[in-house]
């Protein structure tokens, strides 16, 4: 077994309304960034894990996320990388 | 008939349960610590309100998977009845015993104001004294209260009337403007399909006497009451 670092993000369901996001992206056109076009704020986890190979890390973060990390009616989630801790 | 009301670190609305089962009603009732096997006989569960696991991840998502979690269940399971008020609503989604999900509200304030909701089902053991239609108020106390579900379930939900309460004005209207935290269909509670279990985000144990602005909460409890004893 090896050690692995898992990222995973987690963003509200696109068509979701996400008052967070949007909160965040008026404060920066107040602030003159007008180029924006749209925020979703969301959550970052870096899981430190052990396992056979990435995969296997990998593999098991997913299922982290479908039975806790993740909610399956709000929320989407994705692997961002996995690497040897 | 015995109430249990499950305590998690940060629930904060478990005495107030308390005391509707004890004082208003002048029934047994047992504090069970979150780490238990045990509901101790228990007749009837609440899930309360507060701030379980400090709403880590996402509120209720933790508190779900505490050791009496899985006792609940089994007693929902069995058509014993349950009920989730504010917190305890998050949870019981996060459990899978609800449809849907309580998201950050769509104005993302906290919001702690007495609020009108309508009995859209009385097919529940925590509404069978209700009249459809009848209006409550009571109060709310959350930041994360707008329910959401996924356009499918939210047909079945509607369809099959497992919506217990909707915020509505004055006249009962369910307006947007009624509507304190953007929930869908202004849905403030919502009942499983054998109606044992409900939950919703006003706090009818804060609305037991006159005294306190509304006693409108205590038809709740007296309903399971009178189910139980039935």
């Amino acid at each position: 077994m090896k050690s692995f670092h898992v990222s995973v993000h987690i963003v509200p369901r696109k068509g979701l309304l996400d008052p967070q996001g949007k909160a965040v992206a008026d404060a920066l056109h107040t602030l003159g960034f007008h180029a924006v076009a749209d925020v979703h704020v969301g959550r970052h986890l870096i899981i430190e894990t052990a396992a056979a190979d990435a995969a296997a890390a990998e593999a098991a973060v997913r299922d982290m996320c479908g039975r806790l990390l993740a909610n399956p009616v709000t929320e989407d989630f994705e692997i961002a990388g996995v690497s040897a801790a | 008939m015995k109430f249990g009301i499950v305590s998690f670190p940060g629930s904060n609305c478990d005495d107030d349960a308390v005391f509707a089962a004890t004082e208003t009603l002048g029934q047994p009732a047992a504090k069970l610590w979150h780490k238990s096997h045990d509901l101790e006989g228990s007749d009837v569960i609440i899930l309360p309100g507060g701030f379980s696991y400090g709403d880590y991840l996402r509120a209720g998502a933790i508190a779900r998977f505490s050791p009496i979690m899985r006792e609940v269940a089994a007693h929902a399971q069995r058509g014993g009845p349950v009920i989730g008020i504010c917190n305890g609503f998050q949870i019981a989604c996060e459990a899978g015993l609800l449809p849907g999900a309580l998201m950050r509200n769509a104005g993302l304030q906290f919001l702690s104001m007495p609020v009108t909701i309508r009995v859209e089902n009385t097919a529940t053991r925590w509404t069978s004294l209700c009249q459809e239609g009848q209006r409550l108020t009571m109060p709310i106390a959350h930041g994360e209260g707008r329910y959401t579900v996924d356009a499918a379930t939210l047909e079945r939900v509607e369809g099959e009337g497992l919506v217990v309460f909707r915020y509505v004005d004055a006249a009962g209207e369910a307006t947007e403007a009624a509507n304190p935290n953007g929930s869908l269909d202004n849905i403030a509670g919502v009942r499983n399909a054998a109606g044992n279990v409900v939950g919703l985000m006003p706090h009818p144990e804060r609305a037991l006497d006159q005294l306190l602005g509304s006693a409108d909460g205590r038809v709740i409890f007296e309903s399971v009451l009178a189910a139980v004893h039935a």
